[in-house]
This record gives C-alpha cells, sequence and structure tokens, in this order.
C-alpha cells in the first residue's frame, strides 16, 4: 500500500435499522476516504449516523448496500468469523463507556485481545506493560476497572484497543463520560499516537473537541454535510 | 485468561454463585447415595451369601432360612446323602433356637439366639478372638459368643454360663440347663445388630433341645466342587445339584445363592425403581440450576459480550468462555456433592441397618467406584451441557445492535 491508497474507504454506504414498526435510515449513500496516518473526527447531532458509520467502518456492523475497503480489501461482505478476526488484528476501537471487563485488572484487560489473538503469556504481559505504562498506568496495572477513574479506564481501553498493533483506531465518543481536563488528556493521548503514525477517526458530538483533529467530517440525517481539514488542530 | 474470565464472572455474584454449587452439590449428593442404594443393596446382599463359600441353602420346605422356627428331621441322613453327591464339596448343617442365657460370675441374664454347627465346616460366623468350640461335643461345654451378648452379660471368654431352653431363665423355671464355657468371641454373618448369639457344636445344641431337637437341623449350607469349566459351568451345576436335592428330598426347598440374589432384587425392585426416579430427579435439578444461573449471568452481560465480540473475540471464544462457567459450577458442586452423599450415606445406611431382622453385615449403600463415577461423570456432562443453550445465545449476540442498546441504555 503507498501513501496515495487510502487506508479505509467507505463507497455509498447504505444502513437502516428496524424500530418497532418504523424503519431507520441511519447511512444514505454515505462516501468517506481516510488516508494513512490523518486524524479524523466526525462530528454531528445525537442520530446523525455518526457512530453507525463507525461500525460500518470498524467492521461490526455490515451495510445494506455500498463498500467499506481496508486497506484495499472489501470488508462490507466478510463472514462473521473473518470480520472478527479482522477486528482483532487490524481495527482498535474505543467506547465512551470504556467497557472493560469488570472482573479483570488492567492488565488482564489489555492482554486479552491478545490473548485471543495466540499471544504468549510472556508477550502479552511485556507489552500489556508497556502499553499501559505508554498510556501513564504503570503503577495501576493490577487495579481492577472499578479502582480506576473515569479518565484511567478509558486509557487503558486505549491501551487495550492499541494491544495488536492496530493499522486503524476508532474511539466513539472517547471523552463523552470525562470531564473536560481528562477528555483533553485523552485526546492529547489520541494526538501522540497519531503523531507516531497510527489513523485515528474519532466520533464525538463536541464540535469544539473536534478541532483537535486534522480533518473534521460532518454528518446530518445520515449523509455527510461538510468535509473540512483543520488549519492547526488544537492541541 | 478464559479460564481467569470465567471463573471471575462466577465469582462477581459469590454469594448467587456459591448457593447454585450448593444446589448443584445437593442434587449429585442425592444422585450419588441413590445409585450407592441401587446397586448396593444387591452387592452387600451377594458378598453376604458368597463370603463363605456355599452356593446352596437346603431349609425346611417353603422357608426361607431361620424365617420360622421349622426343622428338618431325619437330618443326619439328609446331610449323609447330600455329602455323597459328587458334585458337593462339603455341607454344614445348622440348627437354631432361642436360649435363655445366666452367667455364673455376675447377676446378667437374658435371652440369645443359639446356633448350633459343626464348627470345622460351619459358614456362620467368624471368630474374633479365641478359639470355635470344640468339634467333638456331644452335650453344650463349650460355647463362642457375639461381641452383644458378651457386652449384655458383662462377661468375657473364659466365663462360664448357663444355658437353658424352654422357658424363662428369671422365673428359674428352664426344663433343660447346661453349663458351658465361652472359649471365643465371633462375629456372626446373618444375625441381625443388636441380638446377642452364640453357637456350640450341632449335637450339643441338638441335644439341649431334646426330642423337638433330636436328628434335626434348620439349615444345611452346600458347596459346590470347583472345576476348571469357570463360573458359568459351576452356575450349571449348582442348578442341577439344585434340582436333585428338591426331587431327591420332598422335604427340603434348595434355593442356589443366584436364586436368592434374583428373589432379593425382585423384592428390592420398588428400591431400585425409586432410585432411578430419585437419581433422574437430582439430574434434571442440576440442569435446571446451571441453565438459570449461566441464563441469568449471559442475560446481564450482554453488553459486555457485545464488546467482547467487538474487540475481536471470536463466537467460539464466547461459547467455550460461558461452557467453561457451566463446567466450573458442575465440577465445584459434584466435588462437594461427592463428600456430601458420601456422609449422607453412611448416616442412611447406620439407620437402615438398625431394621429388625436384617443380617448385621447387610449394607444398604455401598460405594461403587464405576457406578458412581459413571453417574457424577453424567451430572457433570449435564451440567456443561446445560450452560450449551445459554451459551449458544451469547455466541450470538448482535455486536452493533447490542452496543447501540447499551450507548441509549
Amino acid at each position: 500500500m503507498t501513501a496515495t491508497t487510502p487506508l479505509i474507504e467507505a463507497r455509498n454506504l447504505v444502513r437502516r435499522y428496524r424500530t418497532g414498526a418504523t424503519d431507520v435510515a441511519a447511512l444514505r449513500g454515505v462516501s468517506l476516504t481516510i488516508m494513512p496516518g490523518e486524524f479524523v473526527a466526525i462530528v454531528g447531532a445525537s442520530g446523525s449516523g455518526k457512530s453507525t458509520m463507525l461500525h460500518l467502518l470498524g467492521a461490526v456492523d455490515a451495510p445494506d448496500s455500498g463498500q467499506v475497503l481496508l486497506e484495499g480489501r472489501d470488508i462490507s461482505q466478510l463472514s462473521d468469523a473473518d470480520a472478527t478476526r479482522l477486528r482483532l488484528l487490524r481495527i482498535g476501537l474505543v467506547f465512551q463507556r470504556f467497557y472493560l471487563m469488570p472482573t479483570l485488572s488492567a492488565l488482564e484487560n489489555v492482554e486479552l485481545p491478545m490473548a485471543e489473538a495466540g499471544a504468549s503469556t510472556t508477550v502479552r504481559r511485556e507489552r500489556a506493560k508497556s502499553l499501559l505504562s505508554f498510556v501513564g498506568l504503570g503503577e495501576r496495572t493490577d487495579h481492577r476497572p472499578s479502582q480506576l477513574s473515569g479518565g484511567e479506564q478509558q486509557r487503558v481501553a486505549v491501551a487495550r484497543a492499541l494491544a495488536n498493533k492496530p493499522a486503524l483506531l476508532l474511539a466513539d465518543e472517547p471523552t463523552g463520560e470525562l470531564d473536560a481536563a481528562t477528555g483533553a488528556a485523552l485526546i492529547a493521548l489520541l494526538q501522540q499516537l497519531n503523531r507516531d503514525g497510527l489513523t485515528c477517526v474519532l466520533v464525538t458530538h463536541d464540535a469544539a473537541l473536534a478541532r483537535s483533529a486534522q480533518r473534521v467530517v460532518t454528518m446530518r440525517d445520515g449523509q455527510i454535510v461538510s468535509d473540512e481539514r483543520v488549519a492547526e488542530p488544537v492541541a | 485468561m478464559r479460564a481467569t474470565l470465567a471463573f471471575a464472572s462466577l465469582w462477581r455474584h459469590p454469594m448467587r454463585t456459591l448457593l447454585a454449587i450448593f444446589g448443584l452439590a445437593i442434587a449429585a449428593a442425592l444422585l450419588i447415595d441413590m445409585v450407592m442404594l441401587a446397586t448396593g443393596m444387591r452387592a452387600s446382599f451377594k458378598s453376604l451369601l458368597t463370603s463363605r463359600g456355599y452356593e446352596l441353602r437346603v431349609t425346611p420346605r417353603g422357608t426361607l432360612p431361620f424365617d420360622t422356627e421349622a426343622t428338618v428331621g431325619n437330618a443326619a441322613a439328609l446331610v449323609a446323602s447330600l455329602r455323597a453327591h459328587p458334585d458337593i464339596e462339603r455341607v454344614s448343617p445348622s440348627v437354631g433356637t432361642t436360649v435363655q442365657i445366666a452367667s455364673t460370675r455376675t447377676t446378667q441374664s437374658g435371652s440369645a439366639f443359639a446356633l448350633g454347627t459343626q464348627p470345622d465346616v460351619q459358614g456362620e460366623y467368624s471368630v474374633l478372638s479365641g478359639r470355635a468350640p470344640s468339634a467333638t461335643d456331644s452335650t453344650l461345654r463349650e460355647v463362642i459368643a457375639n461381641t452383644v451378648l458378651l457386652a449384655r452379660l458383662q462377661v468375657s471368654v473364659g466365663d462360664t454360663i448357663n444355658v437353658s431352653v424352654g422357658r424363662s431363665a428369671q422365673l428359674r423355671l428352664s426344663e433343660v440347663a447346661e453349663r458351658a464355657v465361652i472359649v471365643g468371641e465371633a462375629r456372626f454373618l446373618y444375625v441381625p445388630p443388636g441380638l446377642p448369639a452364640i453357637s456350640a457344636p450341632l449335637r450339643a445344641v441338638q441335644s439341649l433341645l431334646g426330642e423337638a431337637g433330636r436328628d434335626r437341623i434348620s439349615l444345611a449350607m452346600a458347596s459346590i466342587r470347583a472345576d476348571s469349566g469357570g463360573a458359568a459351568a459351576t452356575s450349571a451345576r449348582t442348578e442341577a445339584v439344585r434340582t436333585w436335592i428338591e426331587q431327591t428330598h420332598a422335604r427340603v426347598t434348595a434355593i442356589s445363592t443366584e436364586t436368592a440374589i434374583v428373589q432379593v432384587e425382585e423384592r428390592l425392585a420398588y428400591f431400585r425403581q425409586l432410585a432411578l426416579i430419585l437419581g433422574a430427579l437430582s439430574l434434571v435439578i442440576g440442569v435446571l440450576l446451571v441453565t438459570t444461573l449461566v441464563s441469568l449471568s449471559v442475560n446481564e452481560r450482554l453488553g459486555e459480550l457485545a464488546v467482547l465480540r467487538a474487540i475481536g473475540v471470536a463466537r467460539s471464544g464466547i461459547l467455550h468462555q460461558i461452557m467453561l462457567e457451566g463446567l466450573m459450577l458442575g465440577f465445584a458442586g459434584i466435588a462437594i456433592g461427592l463428600g456430601l452423599g458420601l456422609i449422607t450415606a453412611r448416616w442412611l445406611n447406620a439407620i437402615l441397618r438398625d431394621f429388625p431382622g436384617l443380617p448385621a453385615d447387610l449394607d444398604f449403600f455401598v460405594w461403587s467406584p464405576e457406578a458412581a463415577w459413571k453417574s457424577l461423570a453424567m451430572l457433570l456432562v449435564a451440567a456443561t451441557l446445560a450452560g450449551a443453550w445459554p451459551a449458544w445465545r451469547a455466541s450470538k449476540v448482535r455486536v452493533a445492535q447490542a452496543l447501540r442498546e447499551e450507548a441509549i441504555g
């Protein structure tokens, strides 16, 4: 893959949901191209389709029509096993509510994807420690999620997302449950990862937060209404 | 990692998990007790009948050994006839009666079961200490007593007792009384627990009985000569000898050990059916417990399981983890249930052994490793499979939908 090949490309994505008797069109023919190394923020009001877009980009969900190409490969119609494997090895996911396993320590939470990928205990433990140190939690590896603050939990979630060295990091409202200062620190962490070469896609309803990305894609009613470069991302 | 996660998931609600394990333990204990009861009585009865090597029991016609006061007359001729049969190796005749016994040293007295046997061939008791009475005595001079009698009369081996038949010893209205030395202590195989008993040579007890005992016996046990034909051949010869005895001696009934076991099995059919039903119920309870607990746990964790799927855990991984939870519950419940089952079996066995009229050596609950392990393995498999349905549901969680619902929730 060359620098001119998109890392991920959405082509005319359509996704509908059925909620009760109502058919909801979450995405109405959305196309988006993201190049390697970009930091893209997808913004929009609640129900604009941004989380659905993230799920499709992350192979968590499949479109009703259209294509998603990751590194040139169509991932929109993968079998469940292939999509799962792809998420495990190539995509890192961070959620608004952290979703750490409450019964596992921070270290074990980070180890989990590596264990699933078949890494040996020694390798995954070393890498989990290193990742937790990187996100500033080197001293809290044995703590359970309930013993960590919201910001710390989200940092563990980021470390978990990085466990298998993904090509793409997708974050869905990662600061949604955090206070302003903690949220800013987390965005700084994502910016650091992006500067190190990781492609990041951030979904948020906070337009100000989106200014920390290099590019802001705005969605409304299941469509992209603007796609702008940020001249000077907020540090 | 998967085992850690499964264990941690169970331990998230310790009280609920412990209650489920305890419920499973009770189901396992019930199952193991029922298996022990269903197989135990048969095994114990067979062991009791075959322990002294006699395959045939000859009793007065239409009776079972010592279930009535009936005796067979002209016993010497009957025994001689049996001993003359080429397939019969040895014959042990015996006569049983109730006697009054009084200690000559203490003031203690009471009734006891007296068994006249031929000490050199007898199959009725095992000597615990001392020795058996002299086989040649034709009058009552030596007896061997069981522990119950020694304790009740406060006598010991070497002491002398007065033995009488006919009437109450307290009223001193006995018709026949003899003085005998206790030469040994014995465990009587077929005597109920708690019943004082003595044994003396057959002729001595017949003599004690006077006219009523002259040349009469209550039972003759016969053993079949062994050969190289194996168990099937021995069984066939035993049946042939049994038929010959009944055809030749119209006054008696001959029962083979195999027949006795079949008869006992027929009488125990109710027990076995009950055990089967209770055992099956315990399996159902085990399955329901695991299914309920694991289903509850899965329903509470749908969002969490969706996240696991989202970060790349395969369906099979979720399936294995949830089934592992069922397996862990099963293991813990069965391990505790095994101990609980053995303790309750011992307790129930002690209660049932006190039933009047049963031989002291008859057990109701007998540990049969093969049957027990098979039944516990069946419970473990059932408990594991019980987790399969909730595990399958968990593995089928729709990731995007569950995440959306979690986000809304």
